[in-house]
């Protein structure tokens, strides 16, 4: 059952409908929440009114993080944008990476050799691992359990070093350039990984002991912040956040990409929705993730072509076109939209990061009528990087 | 809620007995074999093509002069340097660079208290991790440029052998755009081309499908680009960035290429009209490339120029002495119908110090220019060279061209290595083939086979045309039988050409005598200019150098209505005649303007 507000604190609205909020009646209060909170939602902040300890309104605010990014790429050749999009989303950057490279490829005419699509694949899968661990330190750290960041932040490195051998960067890879990869697998790359996953699979079982079967942590998140199955499609939403509320939503099985056609998995579902049902749903899919990445290992080509053959890359120009490129990230759908326009440089370059939706509409909404103490949890549980909400 | 949630948290407490996992010293932590930290350069290997620069998205990379690098043919002599306040380490620059002497190090800690020491030139600036080994270096398929050339469509040896067709196709529209795409645009070729034709803009040009714009560049610096789009030197390929890790860039084909695309009918128009007339009048000896050049310039210029040539055609060494497989002579006429259609008036047959005297043109004009080539063939002098079956490839190949009749050897030897031997040699293989339907050439040097001076694209084409080449083989004398017939030439075995102190001292194996069979001998030697046409006392009044005419940087000689230009005071090619040419006109044009003030 849904949570029901109570309804006889909240303010009136007015004929305009807009909420009858007196601050001068001392009734109400502003409070910010961000852009500095220990939450880890990054550089955004909310300004809430509260009445008491409960939310009435909510208004979201972003900014903080712009660079332009998109403005950027129009100045810049095709091979130029390859270091930039990264910065996107700081956590998870492969997907920019990948989404850049397929539409610079589908607009350009050129097929990525598979063994490249393979290494494609492991690395968008070791990126959702890390993005899932960062998720877990911020999500339990928003309810001051500190220790179970301090876990996930040692099995998170493990992965950088695997990232460090493989790509040569910890953070931004930038290794999955359009025409394919920089390079193939390191000598024993497969035995550290295989080490690596046991260590973070152990470090999951803890994690599970610790924080799921927790009776505050339940306390606070079984029925917070419940999304209504039919909100999904009207405000967008997608990824762990809609599986949770029972809709079987992912780009990887739905529009198979990459390799993943030739991956055995089915996407993790949850029923109720709320905060509680998101993290346990983000927790099976990281284990998917592990398992996806063994099979990845398994099967991949060890020879081939690592990159297509490229034109000139300083003076490449991609003919007219457009086109829209997706992907399933740790947050929701991952998307590029490109257009060129026989120059080269990109016409025009978006970027939907799942944030965008989730974080302000969405929680603008969801807001409304929880406790102060609980707005963190949401927010976090949403799984937002904001400078995908101001590329 | 079960019991389990209240009990499970304290599972956490097992971690008491657990060691830390915080890494004691993460200060000397070494970072991953790929790992791309700060950068390297090999001073020694890198050109300064600037490439990393053009690619860098953060424009942390310039270009500056570097005190230990001096500039030189194939290097710019400038060094990147970056500057760390901007660099995002992508490596675009490692992936790029055209020589792979950019690398990284997997060094990635550096504390200093200056800002402006992280922007630095690797390599020049000495750094703790120059010498390191790990780190990431561009993996071997991985390239951003394509390395090989496009290959040229050519006449196979059975299809020219027996003909004077151009052996060389051109490429098709395709074909060019995909070399001229492979051009980096470093414009190190510009500095090196003698009269530093714009040649990235031109490439780009192709790259472009824009022809009209790529000709107008053409003719800006070069009138005789037709011809040297088949038969330049091209020292621009010696200095391509290209060339590194991969072939040149076939920048002279590119060249021909626009000229082939561009019709004739437009190329009056797209070069322009000259400037207003100024009066001044200019008389030009010899038309050659030099001397076409300076006129094609001055006239643009608005002066009034005249062209005396002594032979019935003009073009010089490129009609008379280049073969018409190499350079049909109707690509020759464009670009000589192109320079006198500018107002250059000439007259051909007109032998200076025989038809018109020095004198009188310095009387009947501001300014004369000498620019006669080098028209007659040095001889070996060896014993019975001056039988009258023993010619000079340039007297022959003369023959040759101007159609005039003479008895084709059934069987000749050549003596040189360098490209006029190659072409006399090739054009008697066709005649003979022609005639007596076999080919009997035999080609003797001092030189081994590699170290010819003829390139190695004409040597190889002799070969599979016929063509024997006896190398390492010294000149002694030619053989002549009883009844005064020229019967072999006879050679000794070479030792070594030069001395120790590498002076031209042929060394010769005596008991290794082979004699040549041929009824004919062509000297290939070399050729030297002719300047008995100023007269003599002309000639005791003008400076000289070593058997050349002295002249200053511009082409001035130390009369002052006189300048020179071309084979005849500089060599040894149509480009850097060309170049010549252009620095006389800018020279004259400069005088006749300052006489106006």
């Amino acid at each position: 059952m849904a949570y029901q507000p109570d309804r006889s604190q909240y303010p009136q609205r007015r004929p305009d409908g807009t909420l009858d909020i007196d601050l001068t009646s001392g009734k109400y209060l502003k409070l910010w929440q961000g852009p500095q909170h220990p939450g880890i939602t990054g550089n955004m902040s909310v300004e809430l009114t509260v009445c008491g300890d409960e939310v009435v309104a909510g208004k979201t605010h972003v900014g903080y993080l712009h660079r332009g990014f998109e403005k950027l790429m129009e100045r810049r050749t095709f091979i130029q944008c390859f270091p930039i999009v990264c910065r996107i989303c700081v956590p998870e950057p492969d997907f920019n990476e990948y989404c850049y490279a397929a539409a610079v490829e589908e607009l350009a005419g050129i097929t990525s050799p598979e063994r490249a699509n393979w290494i494609r694949t492991l690395i968008l899968e070791m990126g959702r691992i890390n993005s899932y661990m960062m998720y877990l330190g911020g999500q339990a750290g928003s309810l001051g359990q500190g220790v179970i960041g301090q876990w996930t932040t040692y099995a998170r490195d493990l992965m950088l070093d695997r990232f460090e051998e493989l790509t040569g960067a910890r953070i931004y890879h930038m290794f999955i350039l359009p025409g394919g990869v920089r390079d193939g697998l390191p000598e024993g790359f497969k035995q550290r990984m295989e080490e690596t996953l046991k260590e973070i699979e152990s470090i999951l079982k803890d994690v599970y002991n610790v924080m799921y079967c927790n009776a505050v942590f339940k306390k606070r998140t079984v029925g917070i912040g419940y999304i209504d199955p039919q909100l999904l499609d009207s405000y967008g939403i997608t990824g762990p956040t809609a599986r949770a509320a029972g809709v079987a939503k992912d780009v990887r099985r739905d529009q198979p990409y990459l390799v993943y056609d030739q991956l055995d998995f089915e996407p993790i579902t949850g029923k109720d929705s709320d905060i509680y049902t998101r993290a346990d749903v983000r927790r099976r899919d990281l284990l998917m993730s592990v398992d996806l990445i063994r099979q990845i290992l398994a099967k991949m080509p060890d020879s081939g072509e690592l990159m297509a053959k490229l034109p000139n890359v300083l003076h490449w120009q991609i003919p007219r076109g457009e086109t829209y490129i997706r992907g399933e990230c740790s947050r929701g759908e991952y998307g590029y939209y490109l257009v060129t326009d026989g120059s080269g440089y990109p016409r025009r370059v978006n970027v939907r990061g799942p944030s965008y939706t989730h974080a302000v509409a969405l929680l603008e909404r969801l807001i409304v009528n929880i406790n102060i103490a609980d707005v963190a949890a949401l927010m976090v549980s949403l799984h937002t990087y904001p400078p995908e909400i101001e590329r | 809620m079960s019991v389990r949630d209240l009990l499970s948290p304290f599972s956490a407490w097992k971690n008491v007995l657990r060691d830390p996992v915080t890494i004691a010293d993460p200060l000397n932590r070494d970072a991953a074999p790929r790992y791309r930290g700060f950068h390297q350069n090999d001073i020694a290997k890198c050109i300064g093509c600037g490439t990393c620069e053009t690619i860098c998205q953060n424009g942390a990379i310039d270009m500056l002069p570097v005190d230990s690098v001096a500039t030189k043919i194939g290097d710019s002599g400038l060094r990147p340097r970056i500057d760390y306040g901007r660099c995002c380490w992508c490596a675009l620059c490692v992936d790029i660079c055209m020589t792979g002497s950019l690398t990284m190090s997997n060094e990635y800690k550096w504390v200093d208290p200056n800002p402006d020491n992280f922007r630095f030139t690797p390599g020049i600036d000495r750094k703790s991790w120059d010498s390191a080994e790990l780190g990431y270096q561009r993996p071997e398929q991985h390239r951003l440029t394509e390395t090989k050339r496009i290959a040229m469509q050519e006449l196979e040896a059975d299809e020219r052998i027996d003909n004077f067709a151009e052996i060389v196709a051109g490429y098709t529209v395709a074909e060019a755009k995909l070399e001229a795409d492979r051009c980096v645009s470093c414009g190190i070729c510009v500095a090196t081309c003698p009269t530093h034709m714009a040649i990235p803009e031109y490439i780009a040009a192709v790259r472009d499908g824009d022809y009209e714009r790529g000709l107008k560049i053409l003719y800006e610096t070069n009138p005789f680009s037709q011809v040297c789009g088949r038969v330049c030197t091209r020292k621009c390929e010696t200095s391509c960035a290209s060339r590194h890790e991969g072939d040149a860039i076939a920048i002279r084909w590119l060249k021909r290429h626009i000229t082939d695309q561009v019709p004739y009918e437009r190329y009056r128009e797209i070069v322009g009209d000259p400037l207003p007339p100024t009066g001044k009048k200019v008389a030009i000896i010899g038309a050659g490339p030099a001397g076409l050049t300076a006129a094609f310039d001055l006239a643009r210029l608005g002066h009034q120029v005249t062209v005396f040539e002594a032979k019935g055609a003009g073009g010089g060494m490129t009609r008379y002495g280049i073969p018409e497989y190499r350079l049909p002579y109707e690509a020759l006429d464009r670009d000589i119908n192109l320079i006198l259609s500018m107002g250059v008036e000439i007259h051909y047959n007109c032998r200076i110090g025989v038809d018109r005297t020095m004198d009188s043109l310095q009387q009947d004009h501001d300014a004369v220019v000498l620019a006669i080539g080098l028209q007659q063939g040095r001889q070996t002098r060896i014993p019975q060279s001056n039988h009258e079956r023993v010619y000079r490839a340039v007297d022959l190949l003369h023959k040759i061209t101007a159609n005039e009749p003479f008895e084709l050897p059934h069987c000749a030897v050549v003596i040189g290595g360098g490209n006029v031997a190659m072409d006399i040699a090739r054009s008697l293989a066709r005649m003979q083939k022609q005639q007596y339907g076999v080919v009997n050439i035999t080609v003797t040097a001092l030189e081994e086979q590699q170290h010819f001076m003829a390139d190695a694209d004409e040597i190889k084409e002799a070969l599979e045309e016929g063509v024997l080449i006896r190398d390492r083989c010294g000149p002694q004398g030619c053989e002549v039988d009883t009844g005064g017939k020229l019967i072999g030439l006879k050679t000794w075995r070479v030792v070594s050409i030069f001395d120790e102190e590498r002076r031209f001292a042929p060394k010769y194996d005596e008991q290794d005598e082979v004699v040549h069979a041929c009824d004919t001998v062509i000297e290939a030697i070399g050729q030297f200019s002719d300047n008995s046409l100023l007269g003599e006392l002309l000639t005791e009044t003008l400076e000289w150098d070593r058997g050349r005419l002295k002249i200053d940087a511009a082409g001035r000689t130390s009369e002052p209505w006189l300048w020179s230009a071309g084979d005849c005071v500089k060599g040894p090619d149509v480009v850097s005649a060309v170049a010549d040419g252009h620095r006389v006109a800018a020279s004259i044009h400069q005088k006749l303007q300052e006489e106006d003030r």
